[in-house]
């Protein structure tokens, strides 16, 4: 078969192969990575009935847990946690920070239930004139680096109380402030009363 | 007179020693901060809390909370280094106005040169491509569009268009 008149054998051309599949490679990679970030951001709420992942949270002197300075999350099981992040530049964290102190009271001596202060983004000595100033009796520490912040919302805004139960499981989430030690009674005595 | 010459002296130089007294007590101490120096630190910093605001320029209580820290930490002796590690700490590596170049973030550091280079790359073979492309002889039928002959007949067609354009193309000659 004699070739077509006009068209000559095409020489080989362009980007070599190996060249194109790293491009593509590295596009792919760059696109799952703003998939993942898009995927986080979607869905930034830890979900309610999720088992929470283990976090240990370093506590302030003077607010240490049984004289530990450190807490961790998996040593607390078998207990109702109440995770409550503030800061005291927070004005509803101001706001609902003596109901949260008087809720804690009315389950202190029980040993069933463990309330844990996390102070967000904040500066210590501020910190501690706010501890200070609503006689907050509870382990408190700060959210070192927001590791402890991101396990539970990644876009979080104080104040926010997460609530999980004996079983390390997130039960309820308040994305907010409480109104009174009375709403808080009210989420943590079921969880109790199911024990 | 050399006695008075001596007690002279010798009491010249206990005044100046009574008069260093204070000042050395003074440069022992370390003077408070000025806004420039606390600024300095606080512009390569971000606010955690407001995002894409330098802390230098960030109006919240905040923010002013992170300034008087740096104010402090300055007044007791730590570097800007020291002063900035502190806050990746505290706050996470966000803060930083520049990621540090480790993990993921060196993906940030990577990418924009390896794409510059890719794309010149791309275009070098582009446009050796091209320049190849133009210097090679023109087949039958590329050269007889251009020319605006038929490759089976060689004659001119009778399209008026290309009729015109070489009249065109004459005329600029």
């Amino acid at each position: 078969m004699s070739q077509e008149p006009g068209i000559a054998s095409a020489p080989k051309r362009g980007v070599p192969i190996w060249i194109q599949i790293i491009i593509w490679l590295g596009l792919l990679g760059l696109l799952g990575i703003l998939a993942a970030g898009l995927l986080k951001a979607r869905h930034p709420i830890l979900s309610v009935g999720s088992p929470v992942p283990d976090f240990t949270l370093t506590l302030f002197s003077g607010y240490e847990y049984h004289n530990a300075s450190q807490v961790r999350l998996s040593d607390l099981r078998g207990q109702v946690i109440v995770v409550n992040f503030w800061a005291s530049w927070c004005q509803p964290c101001a706001g609902e920070a003596p109901d949260v102190e008087a809720a804690w009271n009315s389950y202190a001596k029980s040993g069933k239930v463990i309330f844990l202060g996390v102070d967000y983004l904040d500066t210590e000595p501020a910190a501690r004139t706010y501890l200070t100033e609503f006689n907050i009796s509870y382990p408190n520490g700060p959210d070192m680096g927001r590791r402890i912040s991101q396990i539970f919302n990644s876009n979080l805004g104080v104040p926010e109380t997460y609530i999980i139960d004996q079983r390390g499981v997130l039960q309820f989430a308040q994305i907010g402030p409480f109104q009174s030690s009375a709403e808080i009674q009210a989420i943590l005595d079921p969880l109790l009363a199911g024990e | 007179m050399k006695k008075k010459d001596l007690s002279l002296i010798s009491s010249s130089f206990i005044i100046l020693g009574l008069l260093l007294i204070p000042t050395i007590s003074v440069s022992a101490q370390q003077p408070t901060p000025s806004d420039d120096q606390v600024n300095a630190i606080a512009r390569q910093l971000y606010c955690p809390v407001c995002e894409n605001t330098p802390l230098d320029v960030c109006p919240t209580t905040a923010c002013h909370q992170w300034r008087e820290l740096i104010r402090q930490m300055l007044a007791e002796g730590k570097s800007e280094a020291e002063i900035k590690q502190y806050f990746v700490d505290y706050y996470g590596a966000s803060v930083l106005s520049e990621p540090p170049a480790s993990g993921i973030n060196w993906l940030v550091y990577i990418v924009p040169p390896v794409a510059f280079l890719v794309g010149v790359f791309l275009l070098f073979q582009a446009f050796r491509t091209w320049k190849k492309a133009a210097k090679e002889p023109m087949t039958g039928s590329a050269s007889s569009l251009i020319h605006g002959t038929d490759p089976a007949s060689g004659s001119a067609p009778d399209d008026p268009y290309i009729s015109r354009l070489e009249e065109e193309l004459k005329k600029r000659k």
